[in-house]
């Protein structure tokens, strides 16, 4: 029974997802309004289960002395301090200049904002690997990859404007990103597509269980 | 003294004819008739210009010499019908321009579409209309199932606002099947029909063949080289939730890896974006771990949720790397900027790195950070590959077929297109030699 009955439940409710979408009538809709709620609420309980976990892992890092556990007392009264200040004032989202919302724009938005930077210079070392020309394959890459570059900038047709139009580095660039790149991009999406749709039958029909917690 | 023959060769050569002669003795009455014709045509354009644009009053004046011209009249032939193909909550509302309406020097300034629930009731205004408009959809849930609305539609002079006649009564009436969609739901129950079919045969015993994926190959050798070091695991479940069929093919690969790693006796840590997705990945580690014959090894701490912002949830993750030094990290399941902050900080740390997702803008970020990529549809295949299980390939073979279907369709329409266009016709002459 412990398998059994999620497995009827993914059963009915997959089928019925899967025809839902072919029907229209509000009845049909209004169901399917009714699952994305539960859905929500459910995800909102399982919050709770979330920061139980964190609390649970970081306690336990302070009370043995893990290593570098100082930051666990930072997260954890970063924690205490963001969650009473939102209780304390449960309208401060709608007020820019609460102290919730202050510790928002000028702590939590830099600090994810200086995360984000970091991409800038990850792209960089990235890219000097990904162009080194070892093989035919990364020489024809290395190549693709300087022809775009440069014909998205003025520098590639201000060095290729001698040329006749259609072989100038932006001609080149723009012919490189929509028919090669596009149609291998295209490939991937209907593999996706169909894979997609294949682990949804997987799940429905119950061959693919691991999601329950484990094998068979 | 005679004149030498050739000068006089050259007098006769250069003599000018008598019809030349007469047209320049006439040139300056030609010129003074180019120059009057000139004078006036610039005059009258001149005045052109200023009826168009100097004054609006003459403007005015002129729109209403034209609209003498046209005949004013309210749009014509007005129908309203429920709109198919939805939940009954639409009423679709089609009817003539009004005389006047043109792209160009427009008289008609724009519609008012006015409802009713009664052809004598009293008309309430719904919505304005630019000019060149020919349907108005009223949809929302002002609208009540199975009532009868009216519609009329008035169109809008300088001068005067024409009402129509009212339309007939249109009904908004709910649908139990979208037409639209037929040939979706057709290729839907075919693909799934080829599936079914497909674990049948392969539950029966009959052998497929699946090309091998060596992203998939490696995933054993990674764990053993863990092993071998005495380091953990770190596995990335990505920033889907568990609704996302990549994140649900993260958990089968999870419990593959689990397993093995159980039988290893080495450590898996997962980071996690999603509480949800955490609960679950607990119950696939722990399950795993009992499978294997270890229920005891198992730490549900080493299976936590960190954050779900996204930039710190990678700040955390990247902190594990460095701190813990994994000897092989799994990126499997939804990935967006962080993937490249993710894979380059695991290459730093010097693990071996095996990515799978279907986004397809991360993948190039995975196949220059990481040692093997499971690209797209590879990461759904990837729990079938690792289980071995019959019914599991068959389903990849129903995928293969997918794909034949595809390109089938593809040739097809290229073939249409090739016979039903101009560019059909060039090919024709072209292959007849023409």
């Amino acid at each position: 029974m412990r398998r059994e009955v999620p497995l009827t439940i993914v059963f009915v409710c997959g089928a019925f997802m899967a025809f839902q979408y072919f029907v229209p009538h509000h009845v049909s809709a209004t169901i399917y309004q009714y699952a994305l709620n539960w859905t929500i609420i459910i995800g909102i309980f399982t919050l709770t289960v979330g920061i139980g976990s964190l609390i649970n892992l970081h306690y336990d890092r302070i009370s043995k002395r893990k290593e570098r556990w100082q930051y666990s007392i930072v997260t954890l009264v970063a924690l205490a301090y963001m969650t009473i200040l939102g209780l304390l004032s449960p309208n401060a989202l709608q007020d820019p200049k609460s102290l919730l919302m202050t510790m928002y724009f000028y702590v939590l938005s830099p600090v994810q904002a200086t995360m984000f930077a970091l991409l800038a210079f990850f792209i960089a070392s990235a890219a000097y690997r990904a162009f080194r020309a070892k093989t035919l394959l990364a020489t024809l890459l290395m190549l693709s990859a300087v022809i775009v570059m440069l014909g998205r900038v003025f520098i590639g047709d201000f060095l290729t404007g001698w040329l006749p139009e259609g072989m100038r580095f932006s001609d080149v660039a723009r012919y490189i990103l929509d028919y090669p790149n596009t149609a291998a991009k295209r490939a991937i999406y209907i593999g996706v597509g169909l894979g997609v749709g294949v682990t949804t039958l997987k799940i429905i029909l119950g061959i693919e269980r691991t999601w329950l917690g484990g094998g068979k | 003294m005679a004149r030498p023959g050739w000068q006089n060769k050259l007098k006769q050569s250069c003599r000018v004819p008598a019809y030349l002669l007469r047209i320049l003795k006439a040139a300056p009455k030609i010129i003074k008739a180019a120059c009057f014709i000139f004078f006036i045509c610039i005059s009258v354009s001149a005045r052109q210009d200023t009826i168009n644009h100097s004054d609006s009053t003459l403007l005015l004046s002129e729109e209403r010499l034209l609209a003498e011209t046209f005949q004013q009249a309210p749009p014509a032939d007005i129908r309203a019908e429920d709109q198919p193909n939805d939940p009954g909550n639409a009423i679709i509302v089609n009817w003539n321009l009004a005389p006047g309406d043109n792209d160009k020097d427009s008289l008609v300034s724009g519609y008012l579409i006015y409802r009713s629930d009664s052809p004598d009731g009293d008309f309430e205004l719904v919505s304005t209309l630019p000019i060149g408009t020919t349907q108005f959809t009223d949809s929302g849930d002002h609208l009540v199932n199975g009532k009868r609305y009216f519609y009329k539609v008035a169109s809008v002079y300088p001068v005067d606002t024409l009402f129509s006649s009212v339309s007939g009564a249109a009904v908004p009436v709910p649908q139990f099947f979208n037409t639209r969609l037929i040939p979706i739901f057709l290729f839907m129950l075919l693909f799934s029909g080829t599936t079914v079919a497909f674990i049948i045969q392969a539950g029966k015993g009959r052998r497929l063949y699946v090309r091998p994926i060596a992203g998939i190959n490696a995933v054993d050798d990674a764990i053993g080289r863990a092993t071998e070091m005495g380091k953990p695991i770190l596995f990335v479940p990505g920033l889907g939730d568990a609704s996302r069929v990549a994140t649900i093919a993260a958990f089968t690969i999870l419990a593959r890896v689990a397993k093995k790693v159980a039988e290893y006796q080495t450590r898996i840590i997962v980071p996690n974006y999603d509480p949800v997705v955490m609960t679950i990945c607990q119950e696939v580690v722990k399950e795993a771990y009992s499978s294997a014959g270890r229920p005891d090894a198992f730490d549900p701490k080493d299976v936590y949720f960190v954050t779900q912002d996204q930039f710190p949830y990678t700040a955390a993750v990247n902190g594990t790397m460095l701190r813990e030094r994994p000897a092989t990290n799994f990126y499997m399941g939804m990935f967006y900027a962080e993937s490249l902050i993710l894979a380059e900080t695991g290459f730093v740390s010097g693990s071996i790195q095996i990515a799978g997702t279907d986004q397809l803008i991360q993948i190039p970020f995975f196949v220059v950070a990481c040692d093997y990529t499971l690209m797209g549809e590879e990461l759904y295949a990837a729990s079938a590959y690792l289980s071995q299980e019959p019914q599991q390939l068959g389903t990849l073979k129903a995928q293969d077929w997918g794909k034949v279907a595809a390109v089938a369709l593809m040739i097809a329409g290229v073939i249409v297109y090739l016979f039903s266009t101009g560019a059909g016709n060039s090919f024709m002459t072209w292959i007849m030699g023409g």
